[in-house]
């Protein structure tokens, strides 16, 4: 019984080879992982091995030969006599196929999240006024009471109670096995914390600001992101990453990014952006429970705002359902998270000047609610966005492709993108004031769509 | 490396020694035939095999739990073969077809088994070392009494990601232990031209994480290691360090061009230190098995890895509709 051996290929893009050098001869014996030659390509010389054991009985083509095409035959390999085919029958039917590994993990999937939808909220519904801050720590406290496997990580969560203050009295309340300080070392909790929810525990990590999330973001990008579609199913993050994003007040430029659309471009994320103390509750809520990876991005400036929080149990907001803050049928403005203050303001000053603006807050990115936009912008027939992001790939960017492409025949004029300035944060207040977007340029932007 | 004779190791049985044998040599066959799938164009992308190194992921496994875990880096065929992951799936997922690990969408370097705990094969240098600590996080969380090996290079070993997990985990007294495959080559360059330290276990001292050095071509000094390492993490004492001496006989890829090392140094150490030829010699001079014994075993494992082959060709690729699937839960 004799085997080809055939020229292989040693690179992605090898078509062709010289075979530099026969390092056996014909009638040589050779095992499995024994050079035979040596193959050139355009890149490299590389060794060349057996997978076989047995005799070179011909060698078919001689040193020095160019262009040997991948997959051709190049010698003669006989066995050493032994009838290998008798052999290969023994023991198949151990052999299981993988194939479908039929996602065990889904068992213990709750139905919760298909089931979420917001509670109607009426005038009948008895509120409290809460900050946004005080609405994250319930937040969390409630979906720590409710799972075991939820905990918080991050810098100055326990004894300090947070950098913010947002995960005040959760150490008491539950002890420092699920209220974790770590050091100050992004990269490596960001790695705990994803290989902890590989093995099916639920973590919360806190940023201090998500300007120190890039120390992390291979892990949240590659690690957590990516697995579970790398593993066909098998095994994900449900997580949640969370904490301050964006400008705060004289931080400068290095604490001052907003990243909303970095983590808008990963599939495999989720990415939520409230506003409002009640959306900061159930949107949270909501990425607790989440079996992905969720970037929750907070706003420091947000934190001790105070807004109406419906007394509700368990109040649960979903992903992907857009809020519309105002009414109205002249133009739809766009917004999230800090955003809505620009928009909400500017809506107020263009209803003094007569136009009508519908306020459409995204709450979050990933997934976004498009089909809400639609249905604005067909309306209205006109259309801005407000982000304090930097301009270039922002998501009003996104939005504005999107809209041209779904609704073009509904626009009346080109949609403007309201966005901070394209300039690294500055440290002097004029012109930090100068580098974030304005409720003056919202509505300057509005009138133009507006032609007024 | 010290050039102690594994023939001195006495209280091993010849069971474990004909088991440590066949794992080892299935590891290398399945390469052998993996490297002949890609020069086939089977197998495309990046492909890294484990020819060499068997020793280490054969030696440790011996040492493991039901329930322990595992995580390594890109070259990760060895460690699924070690843990008992259908060398079919494995093979199949090397070529990119439905019936692989992760139904073709990851490929050689991201596959994974729930079922056998392990937790990748990672692409990106040093990543798996936090992500391994936080398996272990999860056990200690859960009180489950099971320890994670976590696997990385000589090469990843200088990360800044390592030491801030070395840090956290000792502080934590997580059950991990790192495994430190050191095959002296990060990529092409020698560890003499990319590590300060030549013994890089002793690093774990700044943290407190005991550590030593382990000759990884004698698969009973990884055992006897593991054994330690094991006991030590369950015992709750935390993590544990294990340098693991060995040697890569391929290249660190399919297209490495071998400049970086001569073959007079690759053929010593396959001539002299092959721990499959050292067990095979263990086992023949201690009378614990005959030739036709050990020539049966070969025929078993040529089986095995052929039907892999077999199978891997024949699988289907994907259907077109998995582009889009297992992106969310």
């Amino acid at each position: 019984m004799t085997t080809e051996i055939l020229m292989p290929a040693l690179s992605p893009t090898m078509e062709e080879g010289t075979l530099a050098k026969w390092l056996v001869k014909e009638g040589d014996t050779v095992s499995a992982g024994d050079i035979l030659a040596e193959i050139e390509t355009d890149k490299a010389t590389m060794e060349f091995e057996a997978v076989e054991e047995g005799t070179i009985s011909k060698i078919l083509v001689s040193e020095g030969s160019e262009g040997i095409k991948v997959n051709s035959p190049i010698a003669i390999l006989a066995d050493d006599g032994e009838n290998i085919s008798k052999l290969e029958v023994s023991d198949v039917s151990k052999e299981k196929p993988v194939a479908d590994t039929n996602n065990s993990e889904s068992k213990l999937k709750t139905s919760i999240i298909e089931a979420i939808s917001e509670p109607e909220w009426t005038d009948a519904t008895q509120v409290s006024q809460q900050t946004v801050r005080e609405a994250l720590r319930d937040a969390m406290a409630e979906e720590m009471r409710r799972d075991e496997k939820v905990f918080l990580m991050g810098e100055e969560v326990a004894e300090y109670q947070g950098a913010y203050k947002v995960s005040q009295g959760l150490l008491e309340e539950f002890g420092s096995k699920r209220v974790i300080d770590t050091p100050i070392t992004e990269h490596g909790f960001a790695g705990i914390a994803t290989g902890a929810s590989f093995a099916g525990l639920r973590p919360i990590v806190e940023f201090m600001t998500f300007n120190f999330a890039m120390q992390a973001i291979d892990q949240i990008v590659n690690s957590a992101a990516k697995t579970l579609y790398m593993s066909g199913g098998q095994m994900g993050a449900p997580m949640v990453f969370r904490g301050p994003n964006g400008a705060a007040a004289r931080v400068g430029a290095q604490h001052s990014q907003d990243y909303t659309s970095w983590y808008a471009h990963i599939p495999g994320l989720k990415v939520a952006a409230p506003y409002s103390a009640s959306d900061a509750k159930g949107l949270l809520k909501s990425a607790v429970r989440d079996d992905n990876p969720v970037i929750f991005l907070e706003n420091e400036i947000l934190y001790g705002r105070s807004f109406d929080v419906p007394d509700i149990e368990d109040y649960i907001v979903p992903f992907g359902k857009a809020r519309i803050w105002r009414k109205g049928t002249d133009i739809t403005i766009v917004s999230f998270g800090i955003g809505m203050q620009y928009a909400l303001n500017a809506a107020e000053e263009l209803a003094a000047q007569g136009i009508e603006a519908e306020v459409l807050d995204l709450r979050t990115i990933r997934p976004i609610d498009y089909e809400t936009i639609i249905q604005s912008v067909s309306k209205t027939n006109r259309c801005i966005t407000v982000e304090e992001g930097f301009p270039v790939a922002s998501i009003g960017n996104h939005l504005s492709a999107y809209v041209m492409e779904n609704a073009f025949d509904y626009l009346d004029a080109p949609i403007i993108n309201c966005t901070g300035k394209d300039v690294p944060m500055p440290y002097a207040a004029n012109l930090e004031k100068l580098a974030l977007v304005t409720t003056e340029e919202v509505i300057s932007a509005a009138k133009k769509v507006c032609y007024r | 490396m010290t050039s102690r004779k594994v023939s001195k190791k006495t209280n091993v049985n010849t069971q474990e020694l004909l088991s440590f044998y066949k794992d080892m040599l299935l590891i290398r066959r399945f390469e052998e035939k993996a490297g002949q799938l890609y020069g086939m164009g089977l197998i495309g992308g990046f492909c890294h095999l484990y020819i060499g190194q068997e020793a280490v992921v054969v030696g440790l496994e011996a040492s493991a739990e039901e329930g322990d875990k595992r995580i390594t880096s890109y070259r990760d065929h060895g460690h699924m073969l070690a843990c008992g992951m259908d060398p079919k799936g494995v093979m199949a997922e090397l070529t990119g077809r439905k019936g692989g690990y992760s139904k073709g969408k990851g490929g050689s370097m991201h596959m994974f088994s729930k079922e056998k705990n392990f937790f990748g094969g990672h692409g990106i240098v040093g990543a798996q070392v936090p992500l391994g600590a936080g398996l272990a996080f999860a056990d200690k969380y859960l009180e489950n009494d099971r320890v994670t090996f976590t696997y990385f290079g000589d090469g990843a070993a200088n990360q800044g990601q390592v030491y801030e997990t070395f840090n956290m985990a000792s502080l934590w007294k997580l059950p991990v232990i790192f495994v430190i495959e050191n095959n002296q080559y990060a990529m092409g360059t020698s560890q003499l031209r990319s590590t300060s330290t030549p013994d890089i276990y002793t690093r774990g001292a700044g943290f407190d994480i005991p550590g030593e050095a382990v000759d990884g071509m004698d698969v009973l000094s990884v055992k006897a290691a593991g054994d330690k390492a094991v006991k030590h993490c369950r015992a709750g004492k935390g993590p544990y360090i294990l340098e693991i001496k060995t040697y890569r006989y391929r290249g660190h890829s399919m297209s490495d061009p071998a400049k970086y090392r001569t073959r007079e140094e690759v053929q010593k150490m396959r001539e002299e230190r092959d721990a499959i030829e050292n067990i095979r010699s263990i086992l023949l001079t201690g009378k614990h098995a005959s030739e036709d014994e050990l020539k049966s075993i070969d025929k078993e494992i040529k089986t095995i890895v052929n039907e892999s082959a077999e199978f891997a060709k024949a699988s289907p690729e994907p259907e077109l509709n998995e582009l889009y699937t297992n992106i969310y839960a």
